[in-house]
């Protein structure tokens, strides 16, 4: 197992992601001897898990049962441990296309946080392509480190401890692409400039608060960076569902019970009882969830031109 | 600017397939000398952007031809305006504002006035233009530079480009895929490289060069297609090397069945082109020998019919050839196929994507993802339902996006006027082993209800 490259068996130390229902997910470590823990009962590493296929469906000791997947960079993202406020799928999606990234892209990312969004990067540039990201935060730089390593995916990427917007990213005209999700984007901007190959690149910048996304924009400009665009893109979910519409009752029809609804109150109430099949409805239907993220962040992308 | 450190893939060369920008219009074309293109109804001809560097913008000039235009710094914005208005109080739309009329305007246009000359022109003879406050007269310039300035950047195709290219120009023909939709389908798919894809579309092959571009050459990617060829022509604008071509495999949707069932013969003589290929040549061939040997007494005639004779049989070879190899491009997809251990399957099509999804789902492998795009909601509602009752899909989920771009100015932000309505539907989820080994109640697979169910029998 690898976040960028698939295998078809469970082995030790790999990483797994078990489903354990309607969006219910747990990461797991594969040690032979282990046992993990979950709402079904146990699940025993060495005989439950390594060797088994991907995908399969594993009976835990109480009798019910989880499937185990292989990771991605999406499911980690919905299982990682958070650090910070981690980069959503969306977002990623459109960071990761906007950014013009495919194999052998050379990217500088800052921060790391919780190496959501670094883990779509790598998989996407492998298997020649390299990450330096920059963390500020020396306990998430060498956590972050740590998982690289453990995801099969350290040769991709060097992670450096120090302020982005002091220090820059470490190294100097290299990168295809720089993406910064930092508090004060526009003080990182020379330094995004400086990282870019002679050629110019793509530059993204994700900031909550429109007070960042206008400052970052200006220093941009300043910068002498092109086609500037400031967008939000949010992911709608439909629960699909049958629904069940009564049918409204008009009571019989033509013009002759007129007397008879005037005279007797009864036979308004009886249509309803002794046609029941014809009372409602039933409809194949999908519906927004009640509420859904409205707001994630601005995304502001540029282009370098070539210097 | 033109150092060693400039690789050569950074120029322009003559065959390229690129992409020219103007403004927020891009268009995809092939470099080819002395080809005229039409671009915003204008005539343009690229011989001279060979040799140039890929990012640099050119100026039209009147007969089409391309002039490169200096870097940054020396753009002459000088259009600026010396007073300006504190609101709108002033301004009346009497239409008598401009003093130049539509013909003045051609005429200077005809005087191999440039774009930036001409804006200038109709500054000073707008009686308004003063009056109008410092924000409306940088949107008037900048209005009129969008109609009268023929500047055009030379670009290199990404998927980026293209999709929001084909999203601009024509919707129709990728079935309205939005470009943050096809970034969705990417990332939802896992696209990398060194996997195998299956790819079916009927989006010009944007999709399929979408995800050629993510796996760089590395992998495989079988396009499954309809009817008689696959379509590619989206794909093509990429320019990708020759060795990504070699990463690509196609399979006739008719045949799956004949695959799923295990009664496909490669070696089998391909019906439909077999009638239209073979038959001409067979009978023909026959007839002609036949012919020759009665009528030999005319040796010119005779020389006459031994050379079609010859054209003939060499085309006949052709064919065989030609057919030979579609056999093996057959074979070979068959083969990436059979495994039935695809690593995930992307699906945007105008057809009925339920039996597309079912059909093809038994190529791929478990815990793998997929995705499927379509229009409409309702399909995918379909192909949900029926996925739920025939389990080996899990973690499904029927999703769209909205899309919403900024205006960013100085005291002057807000969302833009206008809005896409709708980017297009995705369905997305997992494949999990079908196997009947804990068979307590496998169509409502990953659901925490159907494993309640099970407990209790």
């Amino acid at each position: 197992m690898s976040f960028v490259e698939y295998s078809e068996l469970i082995q030790e130390g790999d990483v797994v992601i078990i489903f354990l229902g309607h969006d219910s997910m747990m990461p797991i470590k594969v040690e032979s001897g282990a046992q993990t823990q979950t709402r079904y009962g146990a699940i025993r590493h060495s005989t439950d898990l390594i060797g088994r296929r991907f995908g399969s469906k594993v009976t835990c000791s109480k009798g019910g049962w989880v499937y185990v997947l292989h990771p991605t960079p999406e499911l980690w993202t919905v299982n990682l441990p958070h650090r910070t406020q981690i980069p959503y799928t969306t977002d990623i999606a459109n960071i990761t296309l906007m950014l013009d990234l495919k194999p052998g892209s050379i990217v500088c990312e800052s921060g790391t946080g919780s190496g959501s969004l670094s883990h779509a990067i790598l998989r996407t540039i492998a298997p020649n392509g390299h990450l330096h990201t920059v963390e500020f935060h020396a306990q998430r730089a060498e956590k972050a480190t740590e998982e690289f390593r453990d995801h099969k995916v350290g040769h991709l990427v060097t992670v450096r401890n120090q302020d982005v917007c002091k220090e820059g990213f470490g190294v100097l005209g290299v990168a295809d692409a720089v993406f910064l999700d930092i508090p004060s984007p526009w003080e990182a901007i020379i330094h995004a400039k400086k990282a870019f190959k002679r050629r110019g690149g793509r530059l993204c910048s994700f900031s909550p608060c429109i007070e960042q996304v206008q400052r970052t924009c200006e220093a941009l400009l300043d910068h002498g960076f092109e086609e500037i665009c400031t967008l939000e893109v949010l992911q709608r979910v439909h629960d699909v569902r049958s629904v069940t519409l009564p049918l409204p009752d008009f009571g019989p029809e033509g013009g002759t019970d007129k007397t008879k609804i005037a005279s007797d109150p009864l036979p308004e109430e009886v249509p309803p009882s002794t046609n029941p099949s014809y009372s409602s409805v039933t409809c194949r239907t999908a519906t927004p969830p009640r509420e859904m993220a409205g707001h994630t962040g601005y995304l502001t992308f540029a282009t370098k031109p070539r210097g | 600017m033109a150092d060693s450190l400039v690789d050569v893939e950074c120029r322009i060369s003559e065959g390229d397939y690129v992409v020219l920008k103007r403004g927020d219009v891009y268009k995809s074309v092939q470099v080819q000398t002395k080809k005229k293109i039409i671009f915003e109804k204008q005539w343009i001809f690229l011989d001279a952007a060979i040799g140039e560097l890929y990012g640099s913008t050119f100026e039209v000039d009147a007969g089409g031809k391309l002039g490169l235009r200096k870097p940054k710094n020396t753009e002459d914005d000088s259009t600026e305006a010396k007073e300006a208005g504190q609101d709108n109080r002033h301004i009346v739309d009497d239409g008598k504002s401009q003093k130049l009329t539509r013909d003045d305007i051609e005429s200077l246009k005809g005087q191999g006035m440039k774009g930036q000359e001409i804006i200038q022109q109709l500054i000073n003879n707008s009686t308004t233009f003063r009056d109008k406050t410092e924000f409306a007269q940088e949107k008037y310039i900048k209005k009129k530079k969008k109609k009268y300035e023929s500047k055009i950047t030379v670009l290199k195709p990404t998927s980026r480009i293209l999709a929001m290219m084909y999203h601009g120009r024509e919707p129709g023909k990728v079935c309205h895929l939005r470009y943050d939709t096809l970034a969705q389908m990417l990332t939802l798919g896992n696209i990398h490289a060194g996997s195998k894809i299956i790819v079916f579309e009927t989006c010009a092959g944007l999709v399929l060069g979408s995800v050629m571009e993510r796996m760089g050459g590395h992998g495989s990617v079988i396009q499954m297609y309809p009817g008689g060829g696959p379509v590619r022509a989206g794909m093509e604008s990429f320019g990708f090397p020759s060795h990504f071509h070699d990463t690509l495999n196609e399979f006739p949707l008719c045949k799956v069945n004949a695959l799923l069932s295990g009664t496909l013969n490669v070696d089998e003589k391909d019906r439909d082109s077999g009638k239209s290929e073979e038959q001409p040549a067979a009978p023909s061939s026959g007839g002609s020998e036949s012919q020759s040997m009665e009528v030999s007494t005319d040796p010119a005639e005779a020389k006459k019919i031994e050379e079609r004779e010859r054209l003939r049989e060499q085309r006949a070879q052709e064919k065989k050839v030609r057919m030979e190899e579609k056999r093996k491009r057959l074979a070979a997809a068959a083969a990436l196929l059979e495994g039935r251990n695809a690593d995930g399957l992307v699906i945007a099509s105008r057809f009925h994507p339920c039996p597309v999804l079912l059909g093809l789902l038994r190529f791929v492998a478990p815990s793998r993802p997929f995705v499927v795009y379509c229009q409409y909601r309702e399909p995918l509602i379909e192909c949900y339902t029926k996925l739920r009752e025939q389990g080996g899909a899990i973690n499904l989920k029927l999703t769209d996006s909205w899309l919403r771009h900024y205006q960013v100015l100085p005291n002057r932000t807000h969302p833009v006027l206008l809005m896409s309505g709708g980017g297009g539907y995705l369905l997305s989820g997992i494949t999990v082993s079908a196997d009947a080994a804990t068979s307590g109640a496998p169509r409502k697979t990953g659901e925490p209800a159907a494993k309640r169910i099970k407990l209790d029998d």
